[in-house]
């Protein structure tokens, strides 16, 4: 019996080994270009560095893509959507934070608005430093991406299984604030208006 | 039939849907590395295509939206391969029946109409938006493919595939029909028909990727995109060869023995140019709207259509 599961293991390492080789070469993204990074983008996808000779492609839904590229800083409001898209993502899925922003709020550290570190609110794969950091810098990134993955220590969406209470937390503790502040708002509107009759 | 006549039939079928497959993925990473020459880049591996479809099938999570929508795949495969079962393939037919002219156009409309039922079953505003448009498309390029059609059934006086690929073959390339007159009008309208069944460039609006976030496919992922890729790789090889059968003798050029070996090849070189004429034509024309596809078909491509289809009837006469 031993012997025979040790056999469905090695099978399975096999297949999973496999499985990561292909989609080591075939990364499709879906990019949510809200930040100041999106520039960097058309050069990287045109012409002049051309990505699809990785096998690297952009899609148009998030049920199509592998990987999540996040250009810049992230308000609270557009944070809700990127999880909303994370989420819909089928795994296995990858997170690349592009720019300073997303590591440490960058030039909008002491913004009420933004939030700080994205790693609190989904998982990150992969970070590219900078502001902003070149297209060279998001080539690299990509075929970075592509070892961890073969080495198969890409395991983000596995972490956001495993962590999902706590990431959940992280989210409602930013997204009731928000909630509360917009609720003030309504409620001094209404006193204006009240005032105002 | 005994059983290992059926049972050698059903190998045969098999190695068709494979092999069909193939040639459908192969020439879909090639066509993107033509796309990619004609942009000044490097493009993606000619294998590109295999390792897309084996990432998809490997996926671990697939969103399903309920049983129609599982179905609506099978529905779709199962269409074109019966579509490609039915075409002659280098002269040799595997499936026929009288008027299988007709079937064939029948057999071509159940994918789109598979593919829009699970589209309408995910239930997503952009695929009802992308089936729409696919619908319309379906209507448009019809009717200019349909005279053409009608244009050789009245030349060659049958509805059977397999009888206009023979009347062709007689004697090689000069008896194929795109050698003559009317038929090279007539080639040339079912050429943009194919250009808008293969969903390319200038009519590849049901798709946009940019409008409507890719349409129909909008919901799809994991295996069930996977399992589209597969379709539509045969998708291509059996439009492409439904035009070949028509026009091109069905690269029928040998007789004999071995024949068969020749035509293949033949098939299939044919098959990869009229597929490369059309990746170029998409590489180089910007998308049309839908009022303006449906109206270059019933415009220009159907009044292309009838006089061919009016010269073949006044050759007949004579």
């Amino acid at each position: 019996m031993g012997l025979h599961n040790g056999d469905k293991m090695m099978r399975y390492e096999e297949w999973s080994k496999l499985a990561r080789k292909a989609s080591k070469r075939s990364l499709w993204m879906v990019h949510f270009c809200t930040g100041c990074g999106a520039i960097e983008m058309p050069p990287v996808m045109t012409s002049r560095y051309d990505m699809e000779r990785f096998g690297i492609a952009p899609m148009a839904t998030p049920r199509q893509a592998d990987v999540l590229l996040i250009t810049g800083y992230l308000t609270v409001k557009t944070l809700r959507r990127v999880i909303q898209v994370y989420e819909q993502m089928q795994s296995p899925k990858y997170v690349i934070a592009f720019g300073s922003c997303t590591i440490n709020g960058g030039m909008y550290w002491d913004s009420y608005n933004t939030i700080k570190h994205l790693e609190k609110y989904i998982p990150v794969d992969l970070y590219i430093a900078g502001c902003m950091p070149r297209p060279e810098g998001i080539i690299n990134a990509f075929l970075e991406l592509m070892k961890l993955i073969d080495e198969g220590k890409a395991r983000g969406w596995e972490r956001y299984q495993k962590y999902y209470d706590k990431y959940k937390e992280n989210q409602r503790r930013v997204f009731n604030f928000e909630v509360k502040e917009e609720e003030k708002e309504e409620k001094e509107q209404k006193r204006e208006k009240n005032e105002e009759h | 039939m005994d059983m290992i006549g059926i049972a050698i039939k059903i190998t045969i079928l098999i190695a068709y849907a494979i092999i069909g497959t193939c040639t459908g993925l192969l020439f879909m990473g090639i066509g993107r590395k033509i796309v990619a020459r004609v942009h000044n880049r490097v493009g993606p591996p000619f294998y590109q295509n295999f390792i897309d479809v084996a990432k998809l099938l490997s996926k671990k999570t697939n969103i399903s939206h309920g049983w129609i929508f599982d179905l609506a795949l099978l529905f779709s495969i199962s269409g074109i391969l019966l579509t490609l079962l039915f075409l002659p393939i280098g002269g040799v037919q595997l499936l026929s029946t009288d008027g299988d002219a007709f079937l064939v156009l029948y057999l071509l409309a159940i994918p789109s109409l598979g593919f829009a039922l699970g589209a309408g079953a995910s239930g997503n505003p952009n695929a009802g938006v992308g089936v729409m448009r696919a619908l319309v498309m379906m209507l448009s390029y019809e009717l200019p493919f349909v005279i053409t059609l009608i244009a050789l059934m009245i030349y060659y006086d049958t509805t059977s595939l397999a009888t206009i690929v023979r009347m062709q073959s007689i004697n090689g390339i000069k008896s194929w029909a795109i050698t003559m007159p009317p038929f090279m009008i007539a080639a040339f309208a079912a050429d943009m028909a194919l250009q808008g069944m293969l969903m390319e460039q200038p009519f590849d609006i049901p798709v946009a990727p940019h409008e409507i976030a890719s349409g129909p496919m909008v919901e799809f992922g994991g295996k069930y995109l996977g399992s589209l890729m597969l379709y539509k790789a045969i998708a291509l090889v059996a439009e492409t060869t439904l035009f070949v059968d028509l026009f091109l003798g069905g690269g029928v050029v040998a007789h004999g023995n071995f024949a068969f070996v020749i035509n293949f090849i033949v098939w299939l070189a044919l098959i990869f140019l009229l597929f490369a004429l059309s990746i170029l034509i998409a590489a180089s024309f910007p998308r049309f709207r839908i009022e303006q596809a449906f109206g270059f078909y019933w415009k220009y491509e159907a009044i292309i259509a009838a006089i061919s289809l009016i010269w073949v009837y006044i050759m007949v006469i004579k």
